[in-house]
C-alpha cells in the first residue's frame, strides 16, 4: 500500500504538455550520470522558456528558467545518490506545464534501509518552521564532516522558491524478474505567475 | 591561487583580498567540493580586514555548494576580524533567492546585489 507525504497530487490533471526522461541505473558510471544531471536540467529550463517567449517580462522569464534547472537538478542529483542500483529499475523524471504552474516529478528505486530516515525528515518539514530548519541543517551540517547535508535540496526549494512538495513511498513488482522494488515519487509544484 | 575547469573557475587574488568564482558549481558532495573550501580557507588564513566573495558570473550553485559556502560563513563567523562581503548579480536568479540566507548565518555579512 502507497504511502503519501506532503503536497502530493495522485491524478494531475490532464493537459498538452509533458517531458519524460528515463535514466538506466547501469550503463553508465555515478560520474557521467551526475555530468548529465546538468544537461537534463538546462534541457528542461530551456524547453521550458521557450513557451514563455511571447511573455513580455523577460526577468520572469530568466526567472522561471532558472527555478527550473535548479529543482531539476537538485531533483535529478537526490535520484541518483539514493537510487538502488542492484534493482535494475530505471529513474525517471517528468515536467509537466500547466497555465499558472509547473509539475516536477522524479521515480527512482530507494534502499529500504533508507526509507524510515527518509521519511521521518519529511515529517520535520510539516511540524518545524521551515526558515529555522534550514538555518539549523545548515549549522549541523558544518559541524559534522561526515553530513551529506541530506534534504538541503528540498529545503532550499521549499524556503527559497516557494516550491510545495510531496513524495510517494510504493512498492512495485519488477516485470522480469518479479522482484519487489520501493519506489520513491517525488512532486514538486512550482507557481510561475 | 587558482581551480580552473572548464565547468568553473576559482581565482584567489591575494593582492586585493578576493575570490571570484564563474561558471557553473554542480560537485558532488563535500568530497568534491574540498579543493574550492581549501581555497577559501587559504584565503581566511590571511585575515584581511575584508574578505570579498565575488559571485556575480556564478550562473548555477547546487545545494552541496550552497552548503559548502554556508560552512565557510559558519567558519568565517570566529574570525572577528574579517568581513566577509558577498558580492551578486541581479542577473543571476538563484542569486537574488538563496544568497540572503548567508546573512542570517553571519549577521556582519556584506551583501551586495548588483
Amino acid at each position: 500500500m502507497a504511502e503519501i507525504f506532503g503536497d502530493f497530487v495522485e491524478n494531475l490533471p490532464k493537459h498538452a504538455e509533458y517531458l519524460i526522461f528515463g535514466f538506466s541505473p547501469n550503463s553508465i558510471s555515478l560520474q557521467q550520470r551526475w555530468r548529465n544531471n546538468g544537461l537534463s536540467a538546462d534541457f528542461l529550463a530551456d524547453y521550458v522558456k521557450s513557451f514563455f517567449i511571447s511573455q513580455p517580462d523577460f526577468e520572469l522569464q530568466e526567472e522561471v528558467k532558472g527555478a527550473v534547472s535548479y529543482i531539476a537538478n537538485e531533483l535529478l542529483e537526490n535520484a541518483m545518490k539514493f537510487c538502488e542500483e542492484e534493482y535494475g529499475h530505471p529513474t525517471s523524471i517528468q515536467l509537466h506545464l500547466y497555465n499558472e504552474n509547473l509539475v516536477f516529478l522524479v521515480r527512482n528505486s530507494l534502499n529500504p534501509e533508507r526509507q524510515q530516515s527518509f521519511q521521518d525528515f519529511i515529517k520535520t518539514l510539516d511540524s518545524e518552521d521551515l526558515a529555522d530548519l534550514y538555518i539549523r541543517q545548515l549549522e549541523l551540517n558544518a559541524l559534522d564532516e561526515e553530513h551529506t547535508h541530506s534534504g538541503l535540496g528540498y529545503l532550499t526549494m521549499m524556503q527559497d522558491y516557494e516550491a510545495k512538495l510531496g513524495w510517494k513511498f510504493e512498492v512495485v513488482k519488477n516485470k522480469t524478474t518479479q522482484e519487489s522494488v520501493p519506489i520513491v515519487t517525488t512532486m514538486v509544484q512550482l507557481g510561475i505567475f | 591561487m587558482k581551480i580552473e575547469t572548464p565547468d568553473y573557475t576559482i581565482i584567489y587574488n591575494e593582492a586585493d583580498a578576493s575570490i571570484m568564482c564563474t561558471g557553473s558549481l554542480r560537485l558532488n558532495g563535500t568530497q568534491e567540493y574540498a579543493p574550492i573550501l581549501n581555497l577559501f580557507n587559504t584565503a581566511a588564513e590571511q585575515k584581511f580586514p575584508v574578505l570579498t566573495i565575488d559571485l556575480k558570473e556564478l550562473r548555477f550553485l547546487n545545494s552541496s555548494g550552497i552548503n559548502i559556502l554556508s560552512k565557510f560563513v559558519i567558519s568565517m563567523r570566529q574570525q572577528q576580524d574579517t568581513i566577509i562581503r558577498v558580492i551578486g548579480s541581479k542577473a543571476v536568479p538563484w542569486q537574488g533567492k538563496s544568497l540572503k540566507n548567508l546573512q542570517r548565518l553571519m549577521t556582519t555579512l556584506e551583501l551586495n546585489i548588483e
